[in-house]
């Protein structure tokens, strides 16, 4: 048997694609959204109701009655059953038909979808695969949301954009300098090297900038820490999950005080978690939090920190809807890439291995992404971080000694 | 029901029991994935009539692209299984592409699947997609198998594979007899039956079931309204709003033949569910009883009462039948 070596492509033609994995949990919602009452959301385009039964537990149906179509969320929740507004049929937590008018029995074909829910890391997830394979072991972690070694909070942002085009956005943080001048930007970011490593189903991007000034939203932070204002060591690394989770490692420490090498008691610490859930192809429920490791208890901090990551991101809500029009309004025009879209494009070659799964129509754009992670495959997390702190370190060094 | 019929062929068939036969079927655009529990229509010309039948299929996905159904030799039947087993290797026909009715929840912490006969076919893939996600969930498995005659049981060799011990049988002609009471008392509280098999199998669930105080949206039957609690019989109606007398033969149902006789109806679901077909019954000549009710839109007290019977499942056996179809000139 020998393997046909196939054409080398200048780029996968993933930019093309809108569509999103089916046998995937997407976050349907913040944990605090649904409660006794009817949520409607629309999730990886499937039109949902979310509620909570009177144990606590969260349900996602289908948001359109079996009957005459109208939307369940415009009806009642009683108890654990849901009532259209229009008939009164009802529907149990699981979907079923339990009354319907002006007849003693019940059409035993009578029911909605019901979708599997579970509940984790402050999220409502809901898988909209095979039912049968649902398995809360392959929800994304994004632990930090609620681990008591953790303290933060977030919110819910609807993007008029294609979720891909958020992973971009957060698989390359070299827009910071130009995106957000003001807050976490700076030219360190865009000026340092950055490494891009791949496992199976993970990318992972890690920058490292050394003996940098902190921009203001850092600074703040070292100052509520209580640290000695001054030049940082500044770090990003950012972990992938298709097909849409990212939490990226983000902080700073005194420069010296040993970060680089693993010691990071003197700086700061905070991780951006990231999940966006596609509802249209061009709208997408984006999901964030920012969680911290300092002053646990300080409810002031996270509210600052809320506010100033939503300030932040309300910079992204707009260059991202305006790209979509721009995608939009040229169909017939493709992306081109640079050296800093490598994340991005190994996370989509990631999402195109789900669809792939799932489509044959995706089996070449499968296995071509197959042979190149098998051709390719270098462990991760590796040495990657390790090389790259070497390596910026070396930067700083030149450009101290050079000007 | 909206989804149009494609043209298919017959890839093989084979016997998997004694008058059992297994079709397997390529539809010409591909095999699709199906739920658990799903049927297939298939058009079929008896008699030189076109007529559509259902089946559930087998397995809980495509083998090889193609799909898979069993039928029993039902020399009572409307004609259906005499004209599948009838097809060999390479024929083609037109089927319309699984849906369900039957849809098993894959959630419940425990379950009892109850066949009878040639019930057991949509019983299958469910037992191979539970026992799949048993290692996940931890959520038992039992199915309980009847029927007249060991030979003519498929898949038991099958089922035994994929479940082991948790697969008991029982042939009539033995002298064996499914426990049901035990099996329903065995099953977690918030577990479901799933019941296909005929209606006196179907109602002896639904008793024990009843008895032993559980929820009735737990127990779970499939209806094809086909089979009733009487042989299917020809039988005459008085439609007396038409001034008609309709003779209903073996193979057509009421609703087809007042449908044939220029009678105007409205139906949907042609299963006995949705209870839009149903007809007045002004009175019977005959001895009772003589309405073999196969839905289930009227509850049991209704169907006792037999003032009305839904035309596209229900037959009358022996005597004649004097009908309103609310049709008032």
């Amino acid at each position: 048997m020998t393997a046909t070596p196939s054409p080398l492509r200048a780029a996968p033609e993933t930019f093309a694609r809108r569509e999103w994995p089916r046998a995937t949990w997407y976050a349907a919602a913040y944990d605090v959204e649904v409660g006794a009452h009817l949520l409607p959301r629309t999730v990886a385009g499937a039109s949902l109701v979310l509620f909570r039964t009177p144990s606590g537990e969260a349900r996602a149906l289908e948001n359109a009655c079996w009957h005459r179509l109208l939307p369940l969320s415009e009806g009642k929740l009683l108890g654990d059953e849901v009532m259209c507004g229009y008939h009164g049929l009802r529907y149990d937590a699981d979907g079923r038909c339990t009354f319907m008018p002006s007849q003693t029995t019940v059409n035993p074909s009578a029911r909605v979808r019901s979708y599997p829910v579970a509940e984790r890391h402050r999220f409502v997830w809901v898988w909209t695969g095979d039912p049968a394979d649902a398995d809360p072991a392959t929800i994304p972690d994004l632990h930090w949301n609620d681990d008591p070694a953790w303290a933060g909070d977030g919110r819910l942002i609807h993007v008029d954009c294609n979720y891909k085009l958020i992973v971009d956005n957060l698989m390359d943080l070299t827009h910071e300098t130009f995106v957000h001048g003001g807050s976490i930007g700076h030219r360190s970011v865009a000026e340092s090297p950055f490494e891009v490593t791949h496992g199976k189903g993970t990318v992972t991007v890690t920058r490292w900038m050394i003996d940098v000034e902190a921009p203001p939203f850092w600074a703040r932070q070292l100052e509520w820490r209580g640290a000695t204002p001054g030049h940082v060591d500044r770090w990003q690394i950012i972990h992938f999950t298709p097909p849409g989770t990212i939490a990226i490692d983000v902080g700073v420490a005194p420069t010296g005080t040993g970060a680089p090498e693993g010691d990071r008691s003197q700086g700061v610490n905070g991780f951006v978690l990231n999940t966006m859930t596609p509802e249209s192809p061009t709208s997408t429920h984006y999901f964030w939090a920012f969680a911290r490791n300092y002053a646990l208890g300080d409810q002031r901090i996270t509210t600052l920190l809320r506010d100033g990551v939503s300030g932040v991101f309300a910079e992204d809500e707009e260059v991202l809807a305006a790209q979509q029009r721009a995608i939009d309004a040229h169909p017939d025009k493709e992306f081109y890439n640079l050296n800093i879209d490598g994340g991005a494009m190994w996370a989509r070659r990631m999402i195109d291995l789900m669809l792939a799964a799932e489509d044959d129509s995706y089996a070449e754009a499968g296995a071509r992404a197959e042979r190149d992670i098998a051709e390719h495959h270098r462990a991760d997390p590796g040495d990657g971080a390790e090389r790259e702190v070497a390596r910026a370190r070396a930067e700083a060094e030149r450009a101290r000694s050079g000007s | 029901m909206s989804s149009t019929f494609v043209g298919a062929r017959v890839r093989a068939v084979r016997a998997v029991a004694d008058e059992v036969r297994q079709v397997e079927l390529v539809p010409d655009d591909g095999a699709r994935a199906y739920p658990p529990g799903s049927h297939l229509d298939l058009a079929l010309e008896i008699d030189g009539l076109p007529v559509v039948r259902s089946y559930s299929v087998v397995g809980a996905a495509p083998e090889d692209g193609a799909y898979r159904i069993a039928v029993k030799l039902l020399p009572d039947s409307r004609g259906g299984s005499r004209r599948v087993h009838g097809l060999a290797a390479g024929d083609r026909l037109e089927l319309r592409h699984p849906t369900s009715h039957f849809e098993l929840d894959p959630r419940r912490p425990g379950y009892l699947l109850v066949a009878g006969g040639i019930g057991i076919t949509p019983l299958v893939g469910m037992a191979e997609v539970l026992a799949r996600q048993q290692d996940r969930t931890g959520a038992p498995v039992r199915l309980a198998y009847a029927g007249r005659r060991r030979a003519g049981m498929p898949f038991v060799d099958h089922l035994r594979g994929v479940l082991g011990d948790a697969v008991v049988t029982a042939a009539g002609e033995n002298g064996e007899r499914l426990d049901l009471a035990a099996e329903i008392s065995g099953l977690h509280p918030d577990g479901e039956v799933y019941v296909c098999g005929p209606p006196r199998l179907t109602d002896a669930v639904r008793a024990c079931w009843a008895e032993q105080g559980r929820p009735a949206r737990r127990l779970r039957t499939e209806t094809f309204g086909t089979a009733g609690r009487h042989p299917t019989e020809a039988f005459d109606v008085e439609v007396r709003d038409h001034g008609l007398t309709v003779h209903v033969p073996r193979d057509r149902t009421l609703l087809a033949a007042l449908h044939d006789a220029g009678v105007e109806m409205v139906w949907d679901c042609l299963r006995g569910e949705c209870g839009l077909c149903t007809v007045g019954v002004l009175g019977v000549v005959g001895k009772a009883p003589v309405v073999d009710h196969r839905d289930v839109f009227l509850d049991a007290a209704e169907q006792d009462e037999s003032t009305r019977l839904c035309a596209c499942v229900s037959r009358a056996v022996g005597g004649l039948l004097t009908i309103d179809t609310g049709f008032r000139p």
